[in-house]
């Protein structure tokens, strides 16, 4: 998270023209559900990936519980939904046919295909560019954005410190009953002390951050939030792919409203 | 951008006058005024280090002059406390206030943004931002790329970004609540020399607050010692003066109060026995000396402090060719870690320990040391080489520490983290401490012993979270030693600890080690060192071992020279 500044294209365009195009894309893609429209748009977000400096190595690691989800997500719909066409599978409460097959391939593709512009903008935007973009131009409030800035810093210590009371709660004994209760029972007890710490450090910082002036009053930004002449461009392309995810899906006769 | 000048004076800062006339604070929710009927006059441009025993409002008092008391309701002051002539809350930005915790000190994610943060809030226009940001991590020694990820510095670098980013606020009055408690001797000197660069180019007002006094006395102009506020009519500045004359006159005093006076080290009880005369094994019949009557290393009864080791000079623990990571994971899943290789932080280490013996692990940060003890202490497994358990420690486990489930670990070996606080588990100090015995199925004859002899008897009922640095550090001893381990790894013992902690803590390891107990401290204290003695590892930056550790510390050195000693006044 707070690791070198990502040198993808797609870094440099504003975090605001990104998440605009995510939005309007995943509009897109939650107005119908068919296996059309959810192809295209796969299609189009994959060729995006090296925009955004992801190879589909690093997506497949990052991304797999999504993919994971949408799978069980797949199966889920082809075993529940209406069974027309030919069967394709019948064994007993199992029972697959062309027409539950292909509502479950269309709500697979669909759910990845939802959750890849997210893993796209997340990738390519720094935190505290997001940050100033939200403040200065969405002009949300400063003290709300630049605490919830400071706070995700904390949180990648977590995992840290998750890791160091494991040690020192262990080097007390902790954990040596060996069921299943006892050794939830220290986990959350592990927990509350990881809570602890947080809270502990987390208002040292807000310390630190008043005597620094705060929330004061009006403050200068030391980073201007701006938009590029890239910026038209990465909405422009949103609104494309948007329109040919709908065009697809009109065009092979595959639209199927959720609405209505 | 000579319209930021406020008035010709250097570097843009005009140096703050602090104002204290019969002022107290107490906390809402207290019974005793935190500072009480507080008298102080600092001029412009003065170098003050306040001293005083815990409870003194210290902190208090530095908070209050950053403006930072003002948002509780419910507290009372009276007297009148002011930062040129004015009440401190309203006059945000005036003063930069410091605090320990080098983590807490970073509030952004990048060096460059970090420092510009502060500036940013006093609204200073842009293009003076980055100047004056340039300007600070100049001025503080740090030489990165404004976009280096601030994750990526150590305690002493985060404490000079911290500075920097309160220099960038040209604020006339800096204030430091026990800056470098936290530091290893070259990070206290780093951020020593940082602030003083910085109070040269700057010239404004400086209140430092610091248990070690050899690091600042060559550098203020005076001393300040407070009283306890909630004693009767006490309370206020018992001492103020020249930083010679108050060290002349309250010498005795200040040490006391386990202040680290200059040239002072304070009396420990020394060792008797060398891990020497230990490998050679006791004379028929010899005993240990300790507070607790006769004990005999090699058959310690329930009633001593230390272990139930199996023999003095027993092999407890060898490690050949270790090496370390916190990424370590278990040989039995090398699968994820074939895939994901750990660096090891510290590898080639060869070491034996034996009971009775003292070894101290020493070197740079980020040499591998606390890593290199977690494994040690059978927290993590080796990354690479072999760490096995002697017969000594063994006593029908298995081979590898890591292995071991959680009961026969803490009789075996018990690790003391760095930080006191990682290792409580309960609500209560007297729960906290029959916690070990109870695992172990023991009695607790042990804990009303420790309660005693680390001085936490009237705490039993206490919350170990409330109780202050040096009460803490000496609970988190008690309760690894309530379990009776027979070997100590201890990370960075002496940190933060006033002199009279340091002091019970070193004479009591002393003891231990005397009665068959071993003891491997990481640790950057050359005095706590001298007077555990035995075997050294010193590691390398890269995390090698520089030489072997085989040889035993040469004459017990109970008290240092003079020269060692204001070397290694920075040294806790």
């Amino acid at each position: 998270m707070a690791g070198p500044r990502s040198t993808a294209v797609l870094a440099k365009a504003n975090p605001l023209s990104k998440l605009a195009a995510a939005l309007v894309l995943t509009i897109a893609l939650l107005l119908s559900v068919d296996w059309a429209s959810a192809t295209v748009a796969l299609v189009c977000e994959l060729a995006v990936l090296p925009l955004a400096g992801l190879s589909v190595r690093t997506l497949l690691l990052r991304g797999w519980p999504i993919l994971a989800a949408a799978l069980v997500g797949g199966y889920g719909s082809a075993l529940l939904a209406p069974k027309t066409g030919a069967v394709l599978l019948d064994w007993g409460p199992l029972l697959f046919t062309e027409g539950s097959l292909e509502s479950g391939v269309a709500i697979m593709l669909r759910g990845i295909a939802i959750a890849l512009p997210g893993l796209i903008v997340l990738a390519s935007t720094d935190p505290t560019d997001l940050a100033d973009a939200l403040a200065q131009k969405m002009k949300l409030p400063h003290r709300f954005v630049l605490g919830a800035l400071a706070a995700m810093r904390l949180v990648g210590l977590l995992v840290e410190e998750w890791q160091t009371l494991g040690m020192a709660r262990r080097a007390r004994g902790v954990g040596s009953g060996g069921g299943f209760a006892a050794r939830f029972r220290s986990s959350l007890g592990q927990g509350m002390a990881l809570l602890v710490q947080a809270v502990r450090r987390a208002s040292r910082l807000a310390v630190t951050m008043e005597a620094k002036g705060f929330g004061a009053g009006p403050r200068s930004w030391a980073r201007e939030s701006t938009f590029g002449p890239m910026d038209p461009w990465v909405f422009a392309a949103g609104l494309l792919i948007a329109a040919a995810v709908v065009g697809a899906a009109v065009v092979l006769g595959t639209w199927n409203p959720v609405l209505g | 951008m000579a319209s930021y000048d406020n008035g010709g004076t250097r570097e843009g800062v005009r140096a703050a006058a602090v104002s204290a006339k019969g002022w107290g604070w107490q906390h809402s929710g207290r019974a005793a005024q935190a500072v009480h009927d507080l008298e102080l006059e600092i001029s412009p441009g003065e170098r003050v280090l306040l001293l005083g025993p815990s409870g003194a409002g210290k902190s208090t008092l530095l908070h209050a002059l950053a403006g930072l008391l003002g948002a509780d309701q419910d507290a009372a002051e009276s007297g009148l406390l002011t930062v040129d002539g004015e009440n401190p809350t309203a006059r945000r930005g005036r003063a930069g206030l410091m605090q320990q915790d080098p983590e807490a000190q970073v509030v952004l994610s990048r060096i460059g943004d970090d420092v510009a943060f502060g500036a940013e809030n006093l609204a200073v226009p842009r293009d003076e931002i980055w100047r004056r940001v340039v300007g600070a991590l100049d001025a503080v020694g740090l030489d990165f790329p404004l976009d280096r990820a601030t994750s990526a510095l150590s305690g002493g670098q985060k404490q000079r970004l911290g500075l920097a980013g309160i220099l960038a606020m040209q604020p006339g009055l800096l204030l430091l609540d026990e800056p470098t408690a936290n530091l290893d001797p070259a990070g206290v000197l780093e951020v020593r020399d940082a602030v003083l660069r910085m109070l040269d180019r700057t010239g404004a007002t400086m209140v430092v607050v610091e248990h070690r006094v050899a690091v600042w006395v060559d550098a203020v102009d005076r001393i300040v010692v407070l009283a306890p506020g909630d004693r009767g009519h006490g309370g206020g500045v018992l001492i103020d003066g020249p930083p010679r004359q108050v060290l002349m006159q309250a010498r005795q005093m200040l040490t006391g109060a386990g202040v680290w006076v200059p040239g002072y080290v304070p009396a420990t009880r020394p060792r008797t026995r060398t891990g020497a005369e230990l490998l050679r094994g006791p004379a028929a019949g010899a005993a240990v000396q300790t507070s607790f009557g006769y004990v005999n290393p090699a058959s310690s009864g329930p009633g001593s402090l230390a272990g139930s080791s199996s023999g003095s000079g027993d092999l407890l623990l060898h490690a050949g060719q270790l090496a370390v990571s916190r990424q370590a994971t278990d040989s039995r899943k090398r699968g994820r870690a074939a895939r994901h290789p750990a660096i090891a932080a510290s590898s080639g280490v060869d070491l034996t320990v034996t009971a009775g013996s003292a070894l101290s692990i020493t070197g740079p940060n980020g040499a591998g040391k606390s890593t290199l003890a977690l494994t040690l202490g059978g927290l993590l497994p080796p990354l690479d080489g072999e760490l096995r358990a002697g017969k000594g420690l063994r006593r029908g486990a298995g081979p590898e520490p890591h292995r071991w489930r959680g009961g026969e670990l803490i009789q075996r070996i018990g690790t003391v983290f760095q930080e006191p606080e990682h290792q409580f588990i309960t609500g209560r100090v007297l729960d906290e401490l029959n916690f070990g015995p109870k695992i172990l199925g023991r009695g607790s004859d042990r804990v009303g012993e420790l309660l005693e002899r680390l001085r936490l008897t009237h705490l039993t009922e206490a919350n170990p979270y409330t109780l202050s640095g040096g009460e803490k550090r000496r609970l988190s001893v008690a309760t690894v030693l309530a379990a009776s381990p027979s070997l100590l790894v201890l990370d960075e013992p002496t940190f933060g600890q006033d002199a009279n902690t340091w002091a019970e803590l070193a004479s009591l390891l002393t003891e231990l080690l005397d009665a068959g107990t071993a003891v491997i401290s990481v640790t950057h204290d050359e005095d706590f060192t001298e007077v555990l003695g035995g075997a050294r590892l010193r590691l390398s930056a890269d995390g090698r071992p520089l030489e072997a550790a085989r040889s035993e510390a040469a004459p017990q050195r109970v008290a240092p020279s003079d020269v060692a000693r204001s070397g290694a006044g920075g040294a806790r």
